[in-house]
């Protein structure tokens, strides 16, 4: 299964080859990783997805990274309600007589055009990593030149719905 | 003035006097700074080996002295600093140079990791300005130690020294101990300070703070559960003696009438000799002990991690138990075994808070005659040889000529399961092994380590004719600081636990298992000035070990004995601890 989890960490050197040398040592599965400054001064934030088997497994990389010493919090989101973005750049072959047919399929995700060429363009789509990989399916048979993706980042929502359902994509 | 008393004052006056008086208010560097550091800290003893990049900490050193013991190895170094941080429960200190020096340790602190052992390591560093250069003697040691350490700091500023130094200190010894390496650049430790706030800076750990008092909800369940059991077993590992929580135990186990085991490194947690103690449980432990674990139905795991060599094939361990785990590490609760009532805390307090709660004794009474019967029907066994002198009788001659009353110290291999099987120990924090790592090359300089320690007690260190060749160049030390260690090699001729497993899995197939060809020994002690002892027919056994045990010299005894001869009883790879082979039964 797959999960979120959010780690608060001290802004020191090596703190991110600490994180990710312990997912790797206890062998977790890392989908992505994203790491940023946060809204504390000296405190980084990174976001996982991760895929774990079973529940024994998730309670042991929390505990383990939440023994690290320069992490400060650890939080698995996956069963909260959550905003999460994820952003991706997308070089499409696109020669002139197809781009207003593509243009208009990927309508409905707000992608837009950050770059073009006489047979390329680049799109920029952000949403939920679900959201970028249906954008992603629906290109290729345009044909993709290059595709960079940032992987998510995450945090909870203000109001949180009592039992809220887990993402699909989590499952 | 008995040799052993002598031992810290030859560590303490090996050391030049002070060249000169330190001056008031004289501008200090980085070296002059983590000299009095370490003086702030009640360091007694560094263990270390110089070279370029420690150049100026070994002269901030030989200006403002502090006890040095010149290993002949870096290994040899780290492994005495472990054996003195396990005896004393102090922090053990070492310092190396980079690259090379640096690398030398990574076995000592991989083993200091895994065995919970509290260690300051001082690396040097290539000068900030070359790092990451491949300059020369330059090794990544923060990039290599960072799986291997509970924490590690490049030191990029001087002004940061003062705090790392005390955060290093705080974090090995508090909590779960561990390793801290501290590497630092040749260029920082002759930088001078600027301010005086920056050599008082203090410890700022916001994401450190290891909880020691346990959850009081957590302890009526745990006293409900031991109130009411019928087969209580408690389990005690090396947590016990790291909180220091021996007392507690031993009212717990007996005014509770609970039997007790032991983990390899929780050993002497509890008299050996104590009525209701089983005996170790794991791979090597006693019928009894497993058995117990098999058919108890409350484990209650004091500070042990439930290793595999103690639980064997977690499918079937402790299948009818409930589980009570106290550890102070929350990441080894419920890590290999579900656990019904986890306790994060120090031993002691959590021991504490257990007999605070004033329950009423569980009645055990049928379930300790049961244990009783087992252990008369299955003891320790070995079948005695007509000639030949058997390593367990080694061990037992030992113990009887000391009257368990030595700190025993153990390399790794068959001698070492012997020794935790026959050496029963009187002392808590008298017995010295490496466990998780299961170092080979570890006893011989951790049993310096424990007699700089405790320079009054006789300390042993039983190894093995392969093991002892791995760090054997420390001998050096004993005659140079009057350190009387007994070495016992307990020669079998023989890679001895890999013979055994190649006799018992490999069809003997004795591959790279033997060694026939081996140096005197005894010779090698007289080289180092050292007096030898060759035990070859086991009727001189006696008298040659009562003079070399009772001696207050450090010795050497090269003590043949049998080949063939394996550690039993045995839980195989893959099986369950109720599935032990060669039991002895009457
Ligand atoms: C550094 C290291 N290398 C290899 C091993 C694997 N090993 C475990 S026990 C053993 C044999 C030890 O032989 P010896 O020191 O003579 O002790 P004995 O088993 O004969 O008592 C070996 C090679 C180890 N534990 N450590
Ligand atoms: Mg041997």
């Amino acid at each position: 299964m797959k999960r979120v989890i959010t780690v608060t960490v001290i802004n020191q050197s090596g703190v991110l080859n600490r994180v990710t040398g312990l997912l790797m040592k206890r062998q977790f599965n890392i989908e992505s990783i994203t790491v940023g400054h946060s809204e504390q001064t000296g405190m980084s934030k990174m976001t996982f997805i991760v895929n774990v088997e079973d529940e024994r497994k998730i309670e042991q990389l929390l505990k383990q990274l939440q023994k690290q010493i320069d992490v400060i919090k650890v939080n698995d989101i996956t069963d909260k309600a959550i905003v999460m973005r994820e952003l991706a750049l997308v070089k499409v072959v696109s020669p002139p007589h197809a781009r207003s047919e593509i243009n208009s399929i990927i309508e409905p995700f707000r992608a837009t055009v950050i770059d073009s060429g006489k047979n390329v363009v680049t799109y920029q789509v952000t949403g939920a990593p679900e959201k970028i990989e249906a954008f992603i399916d629906l290109v290729k048979p345009y044909g993709i030149k290059e595709l960079s993706r940032t992987g998510a980042t995450a945090f909870t929502r203000e109001i949180q719905k009592v039992n809220s359902p887990q993402l699909s994509i989590l499952k | 003035m008995s040799a052993e008393v002598q031992t810290k004052q030859a560590v303490m006056e090996m050391t030049p006097k002070s060249q000169d008086e330190k001056q008031n208010n004289q501008p200090m560097d980085g070296s002059a700074v983590l000299i009095q550091g370490l003086k702030d800290q009640g360091v007694e003893v560094i263990f270390g080996y110089p070279g370029g990049a420690v150049l100026p900490i070994y002269d901030a050193l030989y200006k403002d002295p502090i006890p040095h013991v010149l290993a002949r190895h870096e290994q040899g170094a780290i492994h005495a600093a472990e054996g003195y941080a396990r005896v004393s429960g102090k922090p053990g200190v070492v310092i190396a140079t980079s690259g090379p020096g640096a690398t030398n340790l990574v076995t000592g602190i991989t083993d200091a990791m895994m065995d919970s052992l509290p260690l300051v390591v001082f690396t040097g560093q290539v000068a900030s300005t070359v790092i990451g250069t491949d300059a020369f003697q330059e090794a990544d040691i923060i990039g290599i130690t960072q799986p291997i350490t509970k924490h590690n700091y490049q030191v990029r500023d001087v002004a940061d020294l003062p705090r790392i130094i005390k955060e290093a200190f705080h974090i090995a010894s508090t909590g779960r101990r561990g390793p801290v390496v501290v590497d630092i650049p040749k260029n920082v430790a002759t930088e001078i300070f600027v301010t005086e706030e920056e050599r008082t800076a203090e410890v700022n750990l916001p994401g450190y703070q290891p909880t020691t008092t346990p959850n009081y909800l957590q302890i009526q369940k745990a006293a409900e559960a031991i109130r009411f059991a019928r087969k209580p077993l408690i389990l005690a590992g090396a947590g016990v003696l790291h909180g220091q929580a021996m007392d507690e135990l031993k009212t717990m186990v007996e005014t509770k009438r609970i039997p007790v085991t032991n983990t390899l490194l929780g050993l002497g947690s509890i008299a050996g000799n104590h009525e209701l103690f089983l005996g170790m449980a794991g791979m090597h432990g006693t019928y009894t002990a497993n058995m117990a674990i098999s058919e108890c139905d409350l484990l209650i795991n004091v500070g042990a991690r439930f290793d595999d060599r103690l639980t064997g094939n977690l499918q079937t361990f402790a299948p009818h138990a409930k589980i009570i785990h106290i550890d102070i590490d929350p990441a080894e609760i419920g890590k290999n075994v579900p656990t019904e009532i986890p306790i994060v805390a120090d031993s002691k307090e959590a021991l504490q808070a257990l007999l605070n709660q004033e329950f009423n004794a569980p009645d055990t009474e049928d379930w300790l005659a049961y244990l009783r019967c087992m252990q008369e029907e299955a003891p320790l066994w070995y079948n005695v040889d007509e000639h030949e002198f058997l390593p367990q009788e080694a061990i037992q001659m030992i113990h009887r000529i000391t009257e368990g009353d030595a700190i025993v110290t153990t390399d790794v291999g068959q001698h070492q399961m012997w020794a935790a099987q026959y050496y029963s120990l009187n002392n808590p924090d008298f017995w010295v092994t490496s466990g998780g790592l299961g170092t080979m090359g570890f006893g011989f300089p951790a049993a310096i380590g424990a007699q700089i320690a405790k320079p009054d007690e006789r300390v042993v260190a039983i190894v093995g004719d392969g093991g002892f060749q791995m760090t054997a160049q420390e001998l050096s030390l004993l005659q140079e600081l009057r350190i009387p260690v007994k070495v016992v090699i307990l020669n079998n001729g023989a890679l001895g636990m890999v013979r055994q497993w190649q006799e018992t899995f490999y069809d003997e197939r004795y591959s790279q298992s033997l060694i026939p060809v081996q140096p005197d020994f005894v010779k090698l002690a007289e080289a180092y000035d050292l007096k030898g002892y060759r035990i070859t027919k086991k009727e001189d056994a006696e008298q040659i070990f009562r003079e070399a045990l009772l001696s207050d010299e450090p010795v050497l005894i090269d003590c043949r004995v049998k080949m063939l001869e394996n550690v039993y009883p045995m839980v195989a790879p893959g099986k369950g601890l109720q599935e032990m082979i060669g039991v002895k039964s009457k």
